[in-house]
């Protein structure tokens, strides 16, 4: 419409994703800066830095084409895969749980990396994998290595709320390639009767502590169910228009924990209340319908995959952390994308969107005719 | 990648897709209206129960202790006042390594290892709510290296208060009481918020205690803003506190203090009476507790010291100790014989000793007081003429009499507890006993001994009845409106004849002859008693063990002629009313001529140690040199009551079935005594048998 008027070039820039995106985060940064007593640093400031950063990122990776990112899928997962090792080796020398490699100029976290990554890997899996072969085991057992693997050193970091965003992400992908459905509702039924076992097994204290709590939080209110409850008075007391901006008692007086990273949506709804809550909500609504639409309208299985993937990515960040501050999921380290401060989460979210952009460009070509 | 080989599989997988891309789409939409009604219903519909959450997080109401309501004396001088102070105190519930900080705090406040061994039992023993008293009356260095390192030490409190400051200390002990910090059980009673808010005392005894609602006042408060982490980030309002009642006793507390320095190092009680209103001016149990120190809590140095002394000093003798009177009771049977008709001329024989029927009943002065009558049986408190006369008249009519004049009563006094004795008649013996009234019992009762108990406040309103002949009630809240005083009925010739009796035993040929006032026309009339504690086979009661002396008694009254003001000494184990008289001539002149009286006491003062706080203090060291933090720990509430309800018992004599004569200890006879014969005179030999 406006082409006329627009050059070409920024016209054609996936506005429909970078506008409801710029205007989340600039409001996360808001959000941070009163978190942060009405200051723009340390977070507010460095948070809109780094998402024009990113932004400028994604939109390079919108331009990779197809066949590159089909040729680096395997080779970069296996480099993440090593990066994990060298990670879990790290800290077993060191002598504690680690989760980053520090570089010298930026500390790496692979299993952000491995997000997105076990996407692409799985979507050129099942790209290369003759459909007649999808209904066989052939399709299932090295899928599932390739998220089993990553799953199993992020779990061992240990680090439970990446791993299942891992899993989560591989399992839609495996889903959505067509595989027998039979085979989604007997793992379902499996994992209904193993999440017990693992839970008395495998899970760390902590970890079962948090979900023991997140069952009955006021029992132990000064403890770890101090972080929902007081979550959960912070976005209740917001009411329907907030406390006004900078207001905020909850996270100005230290009761709600992690105010600026995980429990940064408790701290924005505590000043903007339930308006604040459905435009953040609305938002996702927005992007994650793009994605959608971007992976229906996708022109190969590849893209579909690949862009549906990347989507559920992100949608997992923001159910999990939604759910948990709202006191409907345990207590589980994953930060709100465009509003949680943080460097990684940030970076992994805009590679999936980057993604999501390429698809998108190559779609606008179409079947190879129109370049 | 779509090859045209496998076109059908290809198909249905893309058909696959869409449906399933689909089905994730709606999950996502159905995820994303949950987080919306989710967040709705939170907001919305719970809003009111988080908003006040929020609100209690975010605010911290801190009750401000009142300022305890004076207590005045009758010039308004307090007894017991407030104090400004800093002090520290600890919230056993909010302590997350008590030893360190306990150890940081000994060495911030320079506690001492006796302190801070104190102050670990006080923490042992406090249920976690109850706020734990460290130190008060702070000065501004030690309460500034406190308030700064705050961050390091969770569950300490200090604050900037009042504490309750007692003047005289000592000398106001029994009659005023002390403060402390409420026990578990006393929270428990009331679960008043301010009950354990730290600095916040109520009474543990005598009139604090009484009148704890009056003095008590209501809390200010500070709602504050705190973080997390409970540091006040700003005042949000703030409600003075209403500072409690003051209430103004009848006590002159001068007076009560020079009479508590008077007593010295003896153990014994001086209640002076206003003989118009019957007004309590002084009121005074040594030696006592000081108040002060009480009410920080009771250290185990102290409770050491306290446990320790034989003189009780947690009984406030005055109302809980009971005495038999001895002669003092003379001037009320003369009363009593003079109202039965008996002619005060009447005489008899005192040969040192009367007959009845085969027993013989001896008179303290062995040697004998020639021809007595009345006034002579009064002023040389000759026992023979009131074994003689009493058998006459008759014991209900002496009881009578000693009823009227208030022995054996209890008195409507806003105090915790009266030991009212015993006045003895046949129709008691019999119940109590199941025995007829024997003749020896009247004469026992006669002279004051046998069952006959009193506490010196009955023998001061005595004293001031006999004085001014009206039914005088003791007062200890001031009215300025004089109350109402209906006479007792007694004939003024009768009361004439025994003030004159009694002005002769202080001013003529009497036994008490150094009690006379050194005041220009002011005299005193009085009565001395000595009362035997143990059977002549054990003591003599003049020396000896201190716990077999004789207990020394005097009342008297001054003006003679126009009685003013009324007194009522006892020391018990004194040794007999010679160590009594002094001490209620030294009062008297106080009220006439402090600095006279003054005078004496310095001096006296001086042999014995400094004041009761200094006597005191220097104990204090001794014991802390001595026991150091081997000293047993102090009691707690119950513990003190159980002690004083130990020293009552202690100090009341059993009343066991009398069933001898008492033999009357011997007067002390004044140096300037007219009667030369009596100084010599004998210790009386062991009692009459039966």
């Amino acid at each position: 419409m406006s082409r006329s008027i627009v050059p070409e070039p920024i016209a054609r820039l996936p506005w429909r994703v970078i506008l409801p995106l710029t205007a989340m985060v600039l409001f996360g940064s808001t959000v941070l800066y009163s978190a942060a007593g009405g200051s723009l640093r340390p977070w507010a400031a460095t948070h809109a830095l780094r998402y024009f950063v990113f932004l400028g990122m994604a939109l390079v990776i919108a331009r990779v084409p197809r066949d590159l990112f089909k040729w680096i899928a395997f080779p970069l997962y296996d480099a993440l895969i090593v990066l994990l090792l060298l990670v879990e080796a790290l800290g077993f020398v060191g002598g504690g749980s680690q989760r980053w490699l520090n570089l010298g100029f930026m500390t790496l976290q692979p299993s952000e990396l491995m997000k997105p990554g076990i996407v692409l890997v799985l979507a050129r899996f099942y790209d290369a994998l003759p459909p007649a072969m999808t209904q066989s085991w052939r399709s299932l057992l090295p899928a599932g290595a390739l998220i089993g693997a990553p799953a199993a050193l992020v779990m061992l970091q240990p680090d439970l709320g990446t791993a299942l965003a891992i899993t989560f992400g591989g399992v839609v992908v495996v889903f959505l390639a067509g595989l027998p459905l039979r085979w989604f509702v007997g793992a379902a039924a499996a994992t209904a009767i193993a999440a017990p076992i693992a839970f008395f097994t495998l899970l760390h204290d902590y970890q079962r502590n948090r979900i023991t709590v997140f069952m009955n939080p006021e029992g132990d209110p000064l403890g770890t169910g101090y972080h929902i409850t007081q979550s959960k008075i912070a976005i209740g007391s917001g009411g329907i228009f907030g406390k006004g901006f900078g207001n905020g008692s909850q996270s100005h007086l230290d009761y709600l924990p992690e105010s600026h990273t995980d429990f940064v949506f408790a701290t924005m709804a505590e000043e903007w209340g339930l308006i604040g809550g459905l435009f953040v909500l609305i938002v996702f609504m927005l992007v994650f319908r793009w994605g959608l639409t971007v992976a229906r309208r996708a022109p190969d299985r590849f893209s579909m995959l690949l862009a549906t993937g990347m989507t559920t990515t992100i949608f997992f960040y923001m159910a999990i952390n939604l759910m948990m501050v709202m006191g409907l999921a345990p207590v589980v380290g994953i930060p709100l994308p465009w509003m949680s401060h943080g460097g990684s989460s940030m970076l992994t979210n805009m590679i999936c969107i980057g993604t999501i952009m390429a698809v998108e460009r190559w779609s606008r070509r179409g079947g190879g005719l129109s370049t | 990648m779509s090859g045209p080989a496998k076109h059908v599989s290809s198909g249905t997988l893309q058909n696959s897709f869409d449906r399933r891309s689909a089905m994730l789409g709606a999950v996502q939409g159905g995820v994303g209206m949950l987080l919306a009604v989710r967040m709705t219903y939170l907001s919305v519909f719970e809003n009111d129960r988080y908003k006040t959450l929020a609100e209690s997080n975010r605010v911290n109401l801190t009750l401000i202790p009142p300022r305890r309501g004076w207590v005045l004396d009758r010039n308004g001088a307090p007894l017991a006042s407030n104090r400004a102070d800093f002090r520290v105190d600890l919230i056993p519930d909010r302590l997350v390594d008590a030893d360190r900080t306990i150890a940081t705090l000994g060495q911030l406040l320079q506690l001492t290892a006796i302190e801070l061994r104190d102050l670990k039992d006080k923490l042992d023993k406090a249920s976690g709510f109850q706020p734990v008293e460290v130190a008060t009356g702070l000065d501004d260095e030690r309460y500034a290296a406190v308030s700064v390192r705050l961050p390091d030490l969770p569950g300490v409190v200090p604050q900037r208060g009042f504490s309750r400051f007692y003047p005289t200390g000592p000398s106001v002990g029994h009659l005023i009481g002390y403060v402390g910090a409420a026990s578990a059980e006393e929270y428990e009673r009331e679960r008043n918020p301010l009950l354990i808010t730290p600095g916040f005392k109520i009474g543990k005894d005598g009139l604090e205690k009484q009148y704890d609602t009056t003095l008590r006042g209501v809390p200010g408060a500070r709602r504050v803003e705190v973080t997390a982490g409970g540091k006040v980030v700003r005042d949000l309002d703030m409600r003075e506190d209403v500072p409690g009642h003051p209430i103004k006793l009848t006590i002159n507390g001068p007076l009560q203090d020079y009479a508590a320095r008077r007593i010295g190092i003896e153990s014994g009680a001086v209640v002076v009476m206003d003989c118009l209103t019957g007004d309590l001016l002084t009121m005074v149990s040594m030696p006592s507790f000081d108040p002060n120190s009480f009410s920080d809590g009771i250290g185990r140095i102290e409770w050491k010291m306290l446990s320790d002394d034989d003189h009780v000093p947690l009984r406030n003798k005055v109302l809980r100790g009971l005495f038999p009177p001895g002669s003092t009771v003379k001037p009320m049977v003369a009363l009593a014989f003079l109202e039965a008709g008996l002619d005060p001329h009447e005489t008899v024989n005192c040969s040192g000793g009367l007959r009845v029927g085969n027993r013989v009943f001896h008179c303290w002065n062995h040697g004998g007081h020639g021809t007595v009558d009345m006034a002579k049986g009064i002023y040389q408190s000759c026992d023979v003429y009131f074994y003689h006369f009493a058998q006459r008249i008759g014991m209900d009519k002496i009881a009578a009499m000693a009823r009227r004049l208030g022995l054996g009563q209890e008195f409507p006094l806003p105090v915790a507890g009266q030991s009212y004795g015993t006045v003895p008649d046949p129709a008691w013996k019999k119940r109590k006993y199941g025995q007829d009234w024997a003749v020896f019992d009247t004469v026992n009762a006669t002279i004051g001994q046998g069952y006959m108990l009193v506490n010196p406040l009955q023998q001061a309103v005595m004293a001031a009845r006999i004085a001014s002949g009206n039914a005088l009630m003791p007062r200890l809240l001031f009215d300025l409106r004089a109350p109402a005083v209906k006479s007792l009925g007694i004939s003024k010739e009768h009361l004439d004849l025994v003030h004159s009796a009694m002005n002769e035993v202080v001013n003529g040929r009497g036994t008490a002859g150094r009690a006379k006032l050194p005041i220009e026309g002011v005299q005193l009339s009085g009565k001395t008693g000595t009362a035997q504690v143990v059977g002549l086979n054990i003591g003599n009661g003049k020396g000896g063990q201190w716990k077999h002396r004789d207990h020394g008694h005097f009342i008297c009254f001054a003006p003679f002629d126009q009685p003013r003001y009324a007194c009522a000494v006892v020391v018990q184990h004194g040794g007999g009313s010679g160590a009594a008289y002094p001490i209620a001539r030294d009062v008297m002149t106080y009220l006439f001529d402090p600095g006279k009286a003054m005078d004496v006491l310095t001096g006296m003062e001086a042999g014995w140690g400094g004041t009761p706080q200094q006597r005191m203090a220097t104990r204090f060291r001794a014991y802390e040199s001595k026991y150091g933090i081997h000293a047993p720990k102090p009691a707690d509430d119950a513990g003190v009551e159980a002690a004083q309800a130990r020293a009552d018992a202690a100090g009341t004599p059993s009343e066991a079935v009398a069933t001898a004569a008492a033999s009357p200890p011997p007067e002390p006879i004044a140096t300037e005594s007219r009667v030369p014969a009596e100084v010599t005179a004998p210790v009386p030999a062991p009692s009459a048998t039966p």
